[in-house]
């Protein structure tokens, strides 16, 4: 094995480190979708994550469904979870304040984790990666090809994204809600609606990364908390409510993480994208791409 | 409100400590049990207390211990320091039991073992520390407490010394921040100057971590002899991943005892291939050679496998042991505490699943990492040994 030199290593650590901040991205995107519409923290955006993956493991490797059948069957399936989390645990709230919605999504969580211990066991699953394991060599840094899937997932996702929002009629009145839900319900768009359409998007995004991080890091039923929490430090360092700052915090995340670790110490990893999304709160409250006259707007 | 609840609290507590117990049986040893069957540990628990109650089992079945039965009583910690201590204070004043094997984990083990003194009762327990066994205030073995696994330090002392039967002296070590890591990379770090070991680096990763191609990456920067890794659970697995699709392959990579299942080589879906681990004998049982050891640890692979169609786990083996301690102390003292404790402190040459066990009064963890340890090497789907 020959040495490498310190430019090979950068470009390594850039390779990695955009990669893991693609899985933040999706899953603050997921954060954002639920925000914009409800203003509510769904903080079992986690859980979906991890039940992409574990479903994907019960039909692609237990059923042996061919992978083009199993990815969507199973965003399908993840998307009803989403669904009855917001007709089960959100809507026949009464009375809701942004706080009490806020703690059913924490009860929810810790519900959704309980049950997929209780199917899946502790046991780590692994999925077979989707176009190999045989890595690339890129100016001496690897590629492994799962990454490539995720970063083009994170690419497809956002065109798909902008396109709904900008260019449906669902997209716009689920804008609508989000900017004002009573001026929204006064022209006639069903709020109710569109907030189980963004449960059911969120979720849907989440069970996507799970499917494509689990081949890369195996998935088993109590990840989703640590992933929640990166996905909700990038959603707050993008500004949240900000589809673009979403994505940018997440890779923004996954890059500082990836270089602290390398050049300074892997000790303190988590610690350099928590220092950095501090100085930017501090710097700049509303985060990297919001906008302080939207944030003063919402209850929470 | 708050002063009615104290004393309906206190009435509970006392009743559960004044009430006589009935169901008192003559005609039986009474053993406790305190295995985090579920929670975050119940990946140990699980195993042991399964093994336990096989063990149990095929006591009873042979006759029993001078001719009672081997009556086990079991609670689930759920790996949590209080209900430990509850259970353990239930076993001792209402279950009357004769001694105590378990807990699972070296923190619930050690919330209980100045309580196993003032209750003069002895306890074996399957969890790593050796704080377990060593009182550092008096600076000697704690009298009532003996424990059945290796330790992290046996561990690290098998790995060096292969190490350095190799030549090898220039290694980069890697550790998850876990309580497993943290005190894996204590040893690590404590024993290297012992066997002249220079840790050129020193990488760590979370328990939850999707990937640790950086920390691989930096290794290789300034590539050392040898990888010694330290982790349990998927990362253990994920790092295999990187290292291989790195081309990382001829360093050679060390884990710890912790990677003793073969679960973890088929997740590894083949970067697993010549990774080196030291594994207690249970695991290895197939490719040890013909001896007491090896019957001992087939015959509990095979009883296992039977009952309950899934392969044994290196932690199993730790309640095996623990339980066949008591029965033999058992056999030879009767129901009686003191000398319960007076017997196993006299246990000489007992081959269980990890290792043979000598206990002394200066000795309560019973193994050393000579006859502890197996070096072991994957090939293919299964673990060999390393020569």
């Amino acid at each position: 094995m020959e040495k490498i030199t310190f430019a090979t290593q950068l470009l390594q650590y850039l390779i990695t480190g955009l990669t893991i901040g693609s899985i933040y991205a999706m899953v603050a995107l997921g954060f954002i979708i639920i925000y914009n519409v409800t203003e509510i923290i769904n903080f079992a955006q986690g859980e979906f994550v991890v039940l992409g993956g574990l479903v994907m493991v019960v039909f692609h490797v237990s059923a042996g469904l061919p992978l083009v059948i199993a990815f969507p069957a199973t965003v399908v399936l993840v998307m009803l979870v989403g669904i009855l989390l917001d007709r089960l645990a959100i809507r026949p709230i009464r009375k809701p304040s942004v706080l009490t919605l806020i703690i059913a999504t924490i009860a929810a969580s810790i519900l959704m984790k309980g049950v997929a211990m209780v199917i899946w066991g502790k046991d780590p699953f692994d999925l077979q990666a989707f176009s190999g394991r045989d890595p690339i060599s890129f100016f001496g840094a690897i590629i492994q090809p799962q990454y490539l899937w995720v970063i083009g997932f994170l690419i497809l996702i956002t065109i798909s994204l902008s396109i709904f929002f900008n260019s449906t009629i669902i997209g716009k009145a689920m804008r609508a809600c989000a900017d004002n839900p009573d001026a929204a319900s006064l022209v006639g768009i069903d709020t109710k609606k569109m907030i189980l359409l963004s449960f059911a998007l969120s979720a849907a995004i989440g069970a996507i990364a799970g499917i494509i991080v689990t081949p890369i890091s195996l998935m088993e039923y109590d990840r989703g908390v640590s992933l929640a929490i990166k996905g909700f430090g990038a959603a707050i360092l993008g500004g949240l409510g900000s589809f673009p700052g979403a994505i940018l915090g997440g890779l923004i995340m996954g890059t500082i993480e990836s270089f602290g670790a390398g050049l300074i110490s892997s000790a303190y990893k988590d610690a350099f994208a928590l220092i950095v999304l501090l100085a930017v709160l501090f710097f700049k409250p509303s985060g990297l791409l919001g906008s302080v006259e939207i944030s003063k707007m919402k209850r929470f | 409100m708050k002063k009615h609840m104290f004393i309906f609290l206190g009435a509970l507590i006392a009743f559960s400590f004044i009430l006589p117990y009935t169901t008192f049986a003559a005609d039986s040893y009474k053993v406790g049990a305190l295995f985090a069957v579920t929670g975050r540990a119940s990946f140990l628990g699980d195993p042991e207390k399964k093994t336990a109650v096989m063990v149990a089992e095929l006591i009873n079945k042979a006759g029993g211990i001078n001719g009672k039965k081997l009556e086990l009583i079991i609670y689930d910690t759920e790996g949590d320091a209080t209900k430990t201590m509850l259970f353990f204070k239930k076993l001792v004043n209402q279950d009357k039991v004769c001694a105590v094997i378990g807990p699972s984990l070296s923190g619930t083990s050690l919330a209980i073992v100045d309580e196993a003194k003032k209750l003069k009762t002895p306890l074996v327990s399957c969890a790593a520390s050796y704080k377990i066994v060593y009182d550092a205030k008096t600076k000697k073995q704690r009298k009532w407490v003996f424990k059945t696994p290796q330790t992290d330090t046996m561990a690290v002392e098998a790995i060096y010394s292969y190490l350095k039967k190799r030549g090898i002296n220039k290694i980069a070590i890697m550790s998850v921040t876990s309580g497993y890591g943290k005190s894996g990379h204590g040893e690590l770090v404590r024993l290297a100057p012992k066997y002249g070991m220079d840790i050129i680096a020193d990488e760590k990763y979370g328990p939850k971590d999707q990937d640790m191609t950086v920390q691989l990456t930096k290794i290789k920067g300034n590539p050392p002899q040898a990888i010694v890794n330290w982790s349990i659970g998927p990362t253990q697995v994920v790092v295999l991943r990187n290292w291989k699709a790195l081309g990382m392959t001829s360093i050679p990579f060390y884990q710890s005892h912790g990677f003793g299942s073969r679960k973890n080589i088929k997740l590894a879906a083949g970067a697993a291939e010549g990774v080196l681990s030291p594994l207690g004998g249970c695991v290895v049982a197939t490719a040890l050679p013909a001896s007491t050891q090896k019957d001992v640890t087939m015959k509990y692979n095979k009883d296992y496998q039977a009952k309950y169609n899934e392969p044994i786990s290196t932690f199993g083996g730790h309640a095996w042991d623990a339980l066949y301690l008591v029965a033999n102390a058992l056999k030879a003292a009767g129901c009686d505490k003191e000398g319960i404790r007076n017997e196993l402190e006299k246990t000489q040459n007992f081959v269980g699943q990890h290792g043979v066990f000598n206990f002394s009064p200066d000795n309560h963890i019973g193994l050393t990492w000579q006859d502890a340890f197996y070096m072991t090497v994957v090939k293919g789907d299964d673990f060999t040994l390393a020569d």
